[in-house]
């Protein structure tokens, strides 16, 4: 088929993340796109996941701020709260987005297809009202959706998906979170911080167990302060639903398996790719664990078609989709860019408070693959700022190449941590080391003089600790 | 509006031109198309193609006269037009342009000058070389050179001069993965150098050989300079060893003179080679491919070049998709190819990118040979003389057998011994026994 046969350059199923972002760039650099969704654009980011959950956590600390009126001699007066007004805005926070990404794959004139999509063959997908579209290059986006663990199927009411606790209208008494990764713990925040009395259950050794030993103590440490139970090393075994509540049996690390009741069950244990009903098994391609394999690029094994965000096997974060389908609409475009995200340059952000960021390795991670480090750390007390707003728990640490000061990582645990990691990612991609960082002038006070003050502990000469 | 005409780069490695000929002159009128002059590039000879229309207001560069890539050769404008100010930009450009190569250009440097005097100590271990260009404190670019603080530091420490080492970063930047590859490139000079006694057992750099025997100096032309380049890049970059095999030919000298019976183009042996070793790679696709650092490439087409000695130099033309040509197709392909090469007229796309090279000595009477492997290939056949040879055969009985040496080189990086070897095994099978193909 020569190139003028084609309905499009690009055709996108999935205006998550990583579709509607390729699309425009692919638009900006001279493809004809065309994307397909099935639900709202904007994806689960935008819909039911990042946006609506950073409002309600937003809401949750101004809910929590009402103690420091109390402070001051202001007496708040909460017998009149209505839960469904919080939800209320986090829905218009999502909505006004997704009419936002609606709005610009209209503006840079990309056809928008309200459907569900299967793939056909190399080139062509069809559509769930019977239209076939017709492609250069295809990309899957179709995202994930939250995973069920046999034995706690999820019901809406009682077992409750992310899904379902972001559509909550009315909050529970009390709740039993199952996950304790970065997923659990934001709805801890949010449902304690609106006065639930949350318990966190987790398999593994702590909570967030995925970032750095130090950051997830400091998380943990405010989290018991607030009266959030913490069950790590704890498993699920079974639950049992009654009218009203559900009982989950527990085992813990040591001792006996244990009940623990509360008046609904949140599972938040990961996200599954969305593999199914979209006609892989017509070209061919296989999973592997349940993700579309990839090569560079992100193309599959069939040349024309390639697969970006949480359906492949890279972390599942907007911030990643995107970056995959510029790659892949930079490529498609004729421009040289790098074949694959850098997975030590990604920054993870968690928004409880104390926010926790953090990029490249941990030191888990350093022992594991057996990379020489050596780290160095500020805490957030050192730093004036943090005092004046009481807001003094958390640290910032830095991992480096004993040699050459390489910044191997980088973990923040405290107020703003993902907005401060960012002046550290830069330092790493761009190869400055940690004395560029010492050495620069920092506004004082802000919180990034504890970035500084940890640069300058690489060096040994850390002024304020 | 006048229009300064820059030296275009005419293929992909091409950073410097030389004007042969000027074939329009100043004030003949220029249409988009025309040609303009002929061009002498890294590797041939191209007709430069004048995307200006006008009059050709000033030659800026006389024939003969070596231009870097994106420098002015002509200006193009309207006849009467005032181009003084522009020429005093030529000229002052001119001036930057001779005092940066004075004093070496910032990137773009191969990754080893000069291989005599590498700057580290020869056979001692590279972490206890003193640090020779480390970064004073404070310098952002010394010696004007853009490196990342990473890669400075870690050249620093490992004593890699930091201007001989050619930047990937943006635009040309020094970055780490750089100062890494120059390490490699180092590490392998100096087990090579070791074994030498000519190179200094001392820790300092070989002094400047002393100069007692009277010589030329011959000009270097562009093509012998990117040869020099990537032939030592590729000896130094890829781990190489060698595998020699004697093949029988009797059956292949056989099936040629066949199939060139009653044919009015016989068939080249070459081309009977090309073929052979497209069967043999199709069955071992690690050596159809190419280190990439963080993945190995696998072609998944067999492009092979043939190495075609020219007056000035060495040229691989490359026959595409072997695995879906015959021999027929594969030499008509050849001998257009090679006629092109004897003329100079090959474009870039001709003869780069080989997945693999096959290199003929045996017309020049030599027996067997090693070869360098030519990029993005990781391997080359080096194919010596065919001749009657004494070899012993059935029952201790000696006979006369028609011989041929091949001689495999390959990169290590890529592909190991025995996958070489059982790739040199298949090949000698496909000659010695070229009917078995058609099964």
């Amino acid at each position: 088929m020569e190139m003028g046969s084609y309905d499009f350059d690009l055709v996108i199923i999935g205006a998550g993340p990583g579709g509607y972002v390729a699309a425009i760039r692919a638009t900006q650099l001279g493809l004809k796109a065309c994307v397909i969704e099935k639900d709202k654009p904007g994806g689960t980011c935008l819909n039911i996941g990042c946006i609506p959950s950073k409002a309600l956590i937003h809401l949750a600390e101004v809910f929590r701020s009402a103690a420091e009126l109390e402070g001051m001699g202001v007496k708040v007066d909460r017998s009149a709260f209505d839960y469904v007004q919080v939800f209320k805005k986090s829905r218009k926070a999502a909505d006004t987005l997704s009419r936002g990404v609606a709005f610009l794959l209209k503006k840079n004139k990309i056809e928008y297809f309200q459907a569900a999509a299967a793939l056909k063959g190399p080139n062509e997908v069809t559509l769930s009202d019977g239209k076939t579209v017709s492609g250069k290059s295809i990309i899957v986006a179709t995202g994930s959706r939250p995973r069920v663990i046999p034995g706690f199927e999820f019901d809406g009411r009682q077992v409750l998906s992310s899904d379902h606790a972001l559509m909550l209208e009315k909050l529970p008494k009390s709740v039993i979170i199952l996950g304790g990764g970065f997923i659990g713990v934001e709805f801890a925040h949010i449902m304690n911080g609106f006065g639930v009395q949350v318990t966190v259950v987790e398999l593994l050794d702590r909570i967030v167990p995925l970032e750095d030993a130090e950051c997830s103590d400091v998380l943990a440490r405010a989290f018991k302060k607030r009266g959030i139970a913490i069950h790590a090393g704890t498993k699920a075994l079974s639950m049992d639903k009654k009218p009203g509540s559900v009982a989950v049996k527990v085992q813990p690390r040591e001792g006996e398996a244990a009940l623990i009741e509360a008046e609904q069950l949140l599972v938040v244990v990961g996200r599954a790719p969305v593999t199914d009903g979209i006609g892989l098994e017509k070209v061919g391609i296989t999973l592997e664990k349940g993700f579309i394999p990839v090569g560079d690029y992100y193309r599959t094994k069939v040349p024309s078609i390639f697969a970006i965000g949480d359906v492949v096997a890279t972390p599942q974060l907007a911030h990643v989709a995107f970056k995959e389908g510029e790659i892949v609409a930079e490529h498609l475009a004729g421009k040289n860019p790098e074949p694959r995200v850098d997975l030590h340059a990604i920054p993870s952000a968690v928004y409880c408070e104390p926010q926790i960021a953090s990029f490249g390795y941990k030191e888990w991670q350093a022992q594991q693959e057996g990379i020489p480090y050596k780290k160095a750390s500020f805490p957030y007390r050192g730093a004036g700022k943090s005092v004046a707003v009481e807001k003094t728990e958390g640290m910032v640490k830095v991992l480096y190449s004993p040699e050459t000061h390489e910044i191997l990582g980088a973990s923040v645990a405290g107020a703003d941590a993902t907005e401060l990691i960012h002046e550290i990612l830069l330092a790493k991609t761009s190869e400055l080391l940690p004395e560029d960082i010492a050495g620069m002038i920092h506004a004082h006070p802000t919180l990034s003089e504890a970035v500084m003050e940890a640069m300058r502990a690489v060096e040994g000469w850390a002024i304020h600790v | 509006m006048a229009e300064k005409v820059l030296m275009l780069a005419l293929s992909p490695t091409m950073e410097r031109g030389t004007v042969l000929k000027w074939r329009k002159k100043e004030g003949d009128r220029v249409a988009s198309g025309d040609v303009l002059c002929e061009v002498e590039t890294d590797k041939a000879t191209m007709e430069y193609e004048s995307v200006n229309e006008g009059t050709l207001l000033k030659l800026l560069v006389p024939e003969g006269k070596d231009t870097k890539v994106g420098e002015p050769i002509a200006i193009v404008g309207e006849q009467g037009e005032d181009i003084s100010g522009m020429l005093k930009e030529v000229a002052a450009g001119l001036l930057s342009a001779a005092a940066e190569d004075a004093t070496g250009p910032g990137k773009a440097a191969p990754a080893l000058r000069n291989a005599a005097a590498p700057p580290v100590t020869a056979g001692s271990p590279i972490a206890d070389s003193p640090p020779m260009a480390a970064a004073p404190a404070g310098e952002r670019f010394p010696g004007g050179v853009k490196a990342s603080p990473l890669a400075r530091g870690l050249a620093g420490t490992r004593g890699i001069d930091i201007r001989t080492v050619r930047g990937s970063g943006p635009d040309g930047r020094v970055v780490k993965r750089d100062v890494e590859a120059a390490l490699i490139g180092i590490a392998v000079v100096l087990t090579s150098a070791a074994g030498e006694s000519q190179r200094p057992a001392a820790g300092r750099p070989a002094p400047p050989v002393p100069v007692e025997t009277p010589f030329v100096e011959v000009p270097v032309s562009g093509k012998r300079k990117v040869i020099a380049r990537r032939l030592a890049e590729s000896m130094y970059t890829a781990p190489h060893y060698y595998l020699k095999l004697y093949v029988q030919v009797e059956n292949l000298l056989k099936a040629r003179k066949a199939l060139n019976e009653g044919r009015a183009d016989a068939v080249s042996l070459n081309a009977f080679l090309v073929r052979l070793a497209a069967e043999a790679l199709k069955n071992h696709p690690a050596v159809n491919s190419s280190w990439r650092g963080e993945t190995i490439a696998r072609f998944q087409r067999a492009d092979i070049g043939l190495a075609v000695a020219q007056p000035d130099g060495l040229l691989t033309p490359i026959v595409r998709d072997c695995w879906n040509k015959g021999i027929a197709a594969i030499d008509a392909e050849l001998k257009l190819l090679i006629g092109k090469a004897l003329k100079n007229t090959l474009r870039p796309e001709e003869y780069t990118g080989a997945t693999f090279t096959i290199s003929n000595l045996g017309s020049y009477g030599v027996n067997e040979f090693t070869a360098i492997i030519n990029p993005p290939g990781s391997a080359i056949l080096a194919v010596g003389k065919a001749e009657k040879t004494p070899v012993v055969g059935e029952g201790n009985l000696v006979k006369i057998e028609t011989r041929m040496t091949l001689t495999l080189s390959c990169d290590h990086r890529v592909i190991d011994g025995a996958e070489g070897a059982l790739f040199l095994k298949d090949l000698k099978d496909q000659i010695e026994y070229p009917i078995g193909a058609l099964l």
